[in-house]
């Protein structure tokens, strides 16, 4: 599973869904992995405003990957500006298909959508609760007592 | 606005004008029907360019192609003097390029050599290129609309093509036989595609599907540039282990080598393994303001209890306490197994609405599909939320049943009206069994034999009503809305 996906798992436990420590996961033990993609800009300027910026942080600090800047980026900041004459006001604006991503982009790529883990732990803040990640595939069905 | 002739597939006629609109939505253009039956192939529409046709034909799985319309009549002597009409003043455009001129017919034909007349028969205008049946720079075609069984043709178009769609080919390249992984219960490859363009995936959209199985509709949703991600209450079909549907197959096939086989890997997010009722994933609660959904999309096909259990988490009975105390015991064990229970299939069509107005983002849309009896009122079993406005419903008839692919738009904030959200608790079918809780499982495995006598009576009771007062201006309000 990408990192992503922890942008949006909280403990399953409906107790848990309005404790404000449910949420995010912490990964424990995990193994990771990186799985080469191609950038997808579009994407990341879609999903950018809904990504729970501290909340990622954490997690990457757990992780210890390369910390995230302490303030989300800008749409903008995801644009490499155009090397070829920026100062030419009145062509006509860069087609969408034609913006390069930044090294902001990038980065953010690299972590979020790069970024697997395969095996481990995802642990809730709030009851403690652990769901198994197996083969990347993370398992949250609760045991009979819990339901 | 110029007129085009979408040539559609005759086949899911439903689904149809559906997806020509979705497609248009998504594009950002205006289309307008101008002529459309669901006994034809052919359709007319409106449309500002010839680039805003390319953009909707070139995703669209029902359609084959579109052409601009330029003549058409009942018999060659109008179709002839339409296209002189309507299309004189482009023809010097197109005088010296290279062409094809075909002919084609529905529900009929011509020889070889009535179709070289047919061809002759425009040499007023005046081409002059060669002829090229290989990419060649325009493209004219003939279409003859029959009767069935009829000698001559009932009506005539004349079109210059403007694209082709990548129906045949996407038909090809995601056909199930050829499929790495797949399960009992994959969905048709076509029906995977239409569901994905009719749910408004694009780029850069994110898509989530609570019952991936084998992951069909994700993949769908990926081919057209969603990223995507999935859940299964059971584990077995996301990682693979469970083998395949197919015989002697052995090995590791998983949901992940789908993606690899198609090339869309990078798309893929993951999967993980959960239960609708006790999803893992964020839901804002109500009192919250609305608009803190993250999905930009939801398809699925729901379990209907019948070839895939309908199960959730839970035991069918409480549990007593020693019960409990031995799961806690236990759960942690290897090859610990949580409970599970059969489930009410209308109880898990609403939850999944309601889980669909917690996450979807405004105008987000959520596509599902539903089986039902053929002889129920479908109007009144459609589940519905007041955040959520159903915006088509598509049907695939089989013998005695059907199923529908049920589509809503996350209306915005502004649009729900307020204490709308504090919905009455709803009475569910109650029991422990699968067949007491599931309606159209019972049906189902009854051969719905108890509902062809009440049909009967329905269809009486209809006919009357019918006769005491004018009802029918309202039915037909009713199916010009949908």
């Amino acid at each position: 599973m990408k990192l992503l996906t922890l942008n949006f798992l909280t403990c399953a436990i409906k107790t848990c869904k309005t404790n404000s420590a449910s949420f995010p996961l912490h990964p424990r033990d995990a193994e990771l992995e990186i799985v080469e993609a191609d950038v997808n800009l579009p994407f990341l300027k879609n999903i950018l405003p809904r990504l729970m910026w501290d909340e990622l942080r954490g997690i990457c600090t757990e992780l210890g990957l390369p910390e995230l800047p302490a303030t989300p980026p800008t749409p903008a900041d995801l644009i490499q500006p155009s090397s070829s004459t920026p100062e030419t006001t009145d062509a006509a604006p860069i087609a969408e298909a034609d913006e390069e991503p930044s090294q902001t982009a990038k980065d953010l790529h690299r972590v979020l959508l790069e970024t697997c883990i395969q095996e481990g732990k995802l642990v809730c803040g709030a009851c403690e609760h652990e769901y198994a990640v197996k083969e990347g595939v993370a398992n949250f069905l609760l045991p009979g007592h819990l339901v | 606005m110029p007129e085009y002739l979408v040539r559609l597939a005759q086949a899911h006629e439903s689904f149809r004008k559906v997806e020509l609109q979705a497609l248009a939505d998504v594009a950002g253009v205006t289309l307008q029907f101008v002529k459309y039956e669901e006994d034809s192939p052919y359709c007319i529409v409106n449309l500002c360019s010839d680039s805003a046709a390319r953009k909707i034909i070139t995703r669209s799985i029902l359609a084959q192609g579109i052409y601009e319309l330029w003549g058409q009549g009942s018999t060659y002597r109008t179709l002839h003097q339409s296209v002189r009409l309507l299309s004189g003043f482009q023809w010097p455009h197109y005088e010296n390029a290279s062409f094809r001129f075909t002919v084609e017919g529905y529900r009929g034909g011509r020889s070889a050599s009535e179709q070289r007349d047919i061809i002759d028969s425009f040499s007023y205008m005046a081409l002059k290129g060669q002829p090229r049946m290989r990419l060649p720079d325009v493209a004219f075609r003939v279409f003859e609309d029959y009767d069935l069984d009829a000698k001559e043709p009932k009506y005539l178009y004349f079109g210059r093509l403007v694209a082709e769609s990548p129906r045949n080919e996407a038909k090809r390249t995601f056909d199930l036989k050829k499929r790495h992984y797949i399960s009992t219960t994959s969905m048709d490859a076509e029906l995977t595609l239409l569901t994905a363009n009719i749910a408004h995936v694009a780029p850069g959209k994110l898509f989530y599907d609570p019952f991936m199985g084998t992951g069909g509709f994700p993949i769908a949703c990926a081919h057209f540039g969603a990223v995507v991600f999935g859940s299964d209450i059971d584990g077995r079909t996301i990682r693979g282990t469970g083998g395949s549907a197919r015989r002697g197959q052995t090995g590791k096939y998983d949901v992940v080598g789908n993606f690899r086989q198609y090339g869309i890997e990078s798309s893929y997010l993951g999967a993980f393994v959960s239960d609708l009722t006790n999803t893992p994933l964020r839901i804002p609660p109500p009192t919250m303001d609305l608009t803190t959904g993250y999905l930009d999309g939801i398809v699925c096909d729901p379990p209907y209890g019948i070839r895939e259990g309908l199960k959730v988490l839970g035991s069918r009975q409480a549990l007593l306490e020693t019960e409990k105390q031995t799961h806690q015991d236990q759960y942690k064990a290897p090859g610990y197994i949580p409970p599970k229970r059969p489930y009410s299939f209308t109880a898990l069509l609403d939850d999944i609405l309601a889980f669909a107005v917690a996450t979807l983002v405004e105008d987000g849309r959520i596509s599902m599909w539903m089986p039902t009896a053929n002889d129920e009122d479908i109007e009144l079993i459609i589940p519905s939320h007041p955040c959520l406005e159903l915006t088509s419903v598509c049907v695939q008839a089989f013998n005695k049943w059907s199923r529908r692919l049920l589509t809503y738009r996350r209306r915005r904030e502004s649009e729900v009206p307020e204490g709308t959200l504090e919905s009455a608790k709803k009475e569910y079918e109650k029991g422990t069994r699968a067949s007491e809780l599931n309606d159209f499982r019972r049906k189902y495995f009854q051969g719905f034999k108890e509902f062809e006598s009440m049909k009967k009576e329905f269809v009486r009771l209809k006919m009357n009503s019918r006769a005491t007062e004018e009802t029918v201006g309202t039915a037909e309000e009713r199916e010009a809305r949908t």
